[in-house]
C-alpha cells in the first residue's frame, strides 16, 4: 500500500484497502477557523441538537486566522461564535485573538496595521499553528475546513480540507465517509542549487500535471532528495498539493519529522505518541515523476492559475505592482530569512508586504540578529511593510480593509499558494506565485526577476 | 423529488475557482444564519470578471438568479473547500451545474450539502451553449435537451450522489438511510 493507503486502513480498522474503496475513517484531529467554523458549528448544532457535544474535545482544535484584523462588524462576531462554542463545549485547544475568555472581539483600525493587536494566546494561520502547537503528528487522520489542511502532509499524515456539513458530521461522530484517492509518485532526487527553493519544487510539479492533474489523488513525495528539505520546505510542498486539485500530499517520515514533532508535542504538551507509517513493496502508483533537485530553477506560476509555469528568468517583461510574503505556504521563518537575505542593504522599488503566519515566526524575526540588525529591521529598511499581526491576511483578499489586499487591477509577484482571479481582492488584479528569493528579487527590480541575480558572486 | 429542470442556462469557461463563485470577502457571512444564507446567493458568481462574463448571474439587488442551470468547462469549483460556493449557488436558485470535469471538494460539499446537482459531461456544453439559451435537464434519463434546436447531450449519470443530493443533504440522506439516528 502507498503511504496514504496504509494510514487511511489503519484508520478505518482494515487489513488493506485500495484506491477507489469507500471506507469510514476515524478522525484524529478536527481543525476549523473563524471562516468556516462558525458554519460548521451551525450545522452541528442543526443537526444533533443545541445540546449535542463534539464527539472528543480534545480532538476539535479550533484556530481564528482568516479575517482578524478588520473592523468589518461580522468577522469580529465570527470570532466570538468560536469562543462562546468553546466555553460551551469546554474544547481543548483554542488560539484565540483576545485574552479574556468572556470578551469580545473588536479591531481597532485607528491603531493601524502593523502593531501587534491580538493576546498571548493568539497562534496565527492555522496549518502553521497546527504544526507548531503540537498537533500534527505522523500516521495520524487530520481533518480540517480549509483546503490547505494538506500542508500537515509534511509530517507524515493524512490530512485533507472539507466542508461545513462534513465537518459538522465528524464534529458529532468523529468520522467521515472517505473514498481511497489513488497516488501519483513524486521521487526527488540531489539537492536544490543556491537562490531555489521549495516552492520552485512544488510549481515545477505542478505545471507537470497540470492544476488539476491530482483532482481526487494523493500525491506522494519521497526519495532520496526529502533529506535535504527541511520540515518547513516539506510544509511549502504538501501546503499545495491542492493546487492540483490533490486531496492530500504526504511525505515519508525520518529524523527530522520525528525531531520536529517531538520537539513540539513536547513543548505544548499535546499527544506525544504515534506511529509512523513507512513504504512497503507493493505500492501501486497512476504516475511517476522523478524530479532532479539540482536541475530546477526559479519558477513561477503565471496568472491566473497556479499551473501557468514560468522560469522566472523567461519573464523579466511582465512590470510589477507589488510584492507579498505571507500566508501558511509562504510567511513561515525559513521564507523570510530567504527573503531578507536577498533585500538585505537594498531597497524594494515597489509596495512590499510581509504577513509572518504566526506571532511565534514575528518573534522569531525580531529576535534573530545578522550583525547589529534583527532580520525585521533588515526587511523594515528595505522599504517591506512588516506587519506584527499575523494571518491569512491578503493571501485570500478578505474583507476590503485587510492589510496588502489588492483593492485596484495590479499586477503583485507572492510566495502565497493560489492565484486565480481576483484572490488577492480586485477580480482584475493579477497575482504570479513565486519563492520568498523571487518576490525579493522581483521587489527590488519592479519586474519579475530570477533571485540568482542577487546572489552573492563566487 | 423533482427530476426535471426546464430554464435559461449561464455559461461559464474552464477553471472557475470557488473565488470567482464567492469572493472570499463575503466570507463572513455564516450559511448556516438564514438572513446570511440569502445573502450568500445575491453573491454567486461576484468574482466572475467582468471581462470574460458581461451578464451577471444575479441582477444588482436581487437575491436570486434567473438561471436555474449552470454550464462549466473543465475544472468547476476549483480552489478552496469553502462550502460558502454550493450553497451561494444554491441559495441564488442553481439546481444543476453540468461541467466537463469538477473539483474534488466542490463536488462533495455540492451533494453533502444537497444545494444543487453537479452532474458531469463528457461534452463541451459550454461550446454548445451560450447565457441564456433555456434547456431542459433530465436527471432520469441522464440528458440536456436544448429549446432551440431540441438537439439532446447525454451526461454521466450521478449514481450514489443522487439519492443523497434528493434527500436534501448528507444528513437527511443518513438518517433517512439508517446510518445516523433519527
Amino acid at each position: 500500500m502507498t503511504l496514504t493507503e496504509t494510514i487511511l486502513a489503519r484508520a478505518a480498522g482494515k487489513a488493506r484497502v485500495q484506491a477507489g474503496d469507500n471506507v469510514w475513517v476515524q478522525a484524529d484531529i478536527l481543525m476549523t477557523h473563524d471562516v468556516c467554523g462558525p458554519g460548521t458549528i451551525g450545522v452541528f448544532k442543526r443537526e444533533f441538537g443545541q445540546t449535542a457535544k463534539v464527539w472528543d474535545p480534545n480532538k476539535v482544535v479550533i484556530i481564528p486566522d482568516h479575517y482578524i484584523f478588520t473592523a468589518d462588524s461580522k468577522s469580529n462576531r465570527n470570532v466570538d461564535i468560536l469562543r462562546d462554542f468553546v466555553r460551551e463545549q469546554g474544547i481543548g485547544y483554542f488560539y484565540d485573538v483576545i485574552d479574556d475568555p468572556s470578551g469580545h472581539w473588536v479591531f481597532d483600525p485607528s491603531r493601524g496595521s502593523l502593531k501587534r493587536q491580538h493576546g498571548a494566546h493568539y497562534a496565527g494561520v492555522c496549518h502553521t499553528a497546527l504544526t507548531q502547537k503540537g498537533h500534527t503528528r505522523p500516521g495520524e487522520v487530520l481533518f480540517g475546513t480549509d483546503s490547505h489542511t494538506c500542508m500537515a502532509g509534511a509530517f507524515n499524515e493524512f490530512a485533507t480540507g472539507i466542508g461545513n456539513t462534513d465537518a459538522g458530521f465528524v464534529m458529532g461522530t468523529g468520522k467521515l465517509l472517505l473514498k481511497v484517492p489513488e497516488t501519483m509518485h513524486f521521487r526527488l532526487e540531489g539537492k536544490l542549487q543556491p537562490g531555489v527553493m521549495a516552492k520552485d519544487i512544488i510549481l515545477h510539479c505542478i505545471g507537470e500535471i497540470g492544476f488539476d492533474g491530482a483532482t481526487y489523488r494523493a500525491m506522494q513525495f519521497d526519495g532520496p532528495g526529502v533529506a535535504n528539505l527541511s520540515m518547513d520546505d516539506r510544509m511549502t510542498i504538501a501546503n499545495m498539493a491542492i493546487e492540483a486539485g490533490g486531496k492530500n500530499g504526504i511525505f515519508e517520515f525520518d529524523a527530522q519529522t520525528q525531531a520536529y514533532v517531538d520537539y513540539r508535542c513536547k513543548l505544548n504538551g499535546t499527544k506525544a505518541a504515534y506511529e509512523p507509517v513507512a513504504r512497503d513493496k507493493d505500492e501501486k502508483f497512476v504516475y511517476e515523476l522523478v524530479v532532479d533537485l539540482g536541475k530546477l530553477e526559479p519558477t513561477v506560476a503565471c496568472h491566473p492559475n497556479p499551473g501557468q509555469r514560468k522560469l522566472a528568468k523567461e519573464l523579466g517583461s511582465i512590470k510589477l505592482d507589488r510584492a507579498y510574503v505571507g500566508s501558511c505556504t509562504g510567511g513561515k521563518t525559513s521564507d523570510f530569512l530567504e527573503f531578507a537575505a536577498v533585500l538585505r542593504g537594498r531597497r524594494v522599488v515597489i509596495d512590499t508586504f510581509g504577513v509572518p503566519a504566526t506571532p511565534e515566526i514575528v518573534h522569531d524575526l525580531q529576535s534573530a540578529r545578522w550583525g547589529d540588525k534583527t532580520v525585521w529591521q533588515v526587511l523594515t529598511e528595505a522599504g517591506v511593510q512588516m506587519t506584527e499581526n499575523a494571518g491569512c491576511a491578503a493571501c485570500l483578499g478578505g474583507p476590503v480593509d485587510t492589510f496588502g489586499r489588492m483593492n485596484a487591477p495590479l499586477k503583485c509577484i507572492s510566495a502565497t499558494n493560489r492565484n486565480f482571479p481576483g484572490r488577492m481582492g480586485h477580480k482584475d488584479s493579477q497575482v504570479f506565485l513565486a519563492s520568498p528569493a523571487t518576490v525579493a528579487a522581483s521587489a527590488l527590480t519592479g519586474k519579475i526577476t530570477d533571485p540568482r541575480e542577487f546572489l552573492p558572486k563566487g | 423529488m423533482q427530476s426535471v429542470f426546464t430554464g435559461p442556462v449561464f455559461v461559464v469557461r474552464d477553471n472557475i475557482d470557488t473565488d470567482q463563485i464567492i469572493p472570499a470577502q463575503y466570507l463572513n457571512l455564516v450559511p448556516t444564519i438564514p438572513d446570511e444564507y440569502e445573502k450568500l446567493g445575491a453573491y454567486a458568481f461576484a468574482g466572475l470578471p467582468e471581462s470574460a462574463n458581461p451578464e451577471r448571474y444575479v441582477k444588482e439587488g436581487q437575491l436570486d438568479s434567473e438561471y436555474p442551470i449552470v454550464v462549466a468547462g473543465r475544472n468547476f469549483g476549483c480552489g478552496s473547500s469553502r462550502e460558502h460556493a454550493p450553497i451561494a449557488l444554491g441559495s441564488a436558485g442553481c439546481k444543476v451545474v453540468l461541467a466537463e470535469s469538477f473539483a474534488r471538494i466542490f463536488f462533495r460539499n455540492s451533494v453533502a450539502t444537497g444545494e444543487l446537482y453537479p452532474c458531469e459531461s463528457p461534452d463541451r456544453l459550454c461550446d454548445a451553449f451560450k447565457t441564456g439559451d433555456v434547456v431542459t435537464v433530465d436527471l432520469d434519463a441522464g440528458t440536456v435537451t436544448a429549446k432551440s434546436t431540441g438537439k439532446v447531450y447525454k451526461f454521466k449519470p450521478l449514481g450514489d450522489v443522487r439519492p443523497v443530493v434528493d434527500a436534501g443533504g448528507l444528513f437527511n440522506y443518513a438518517r433517512n438511510t439508517g446510518m445516523i439516528p433519527k
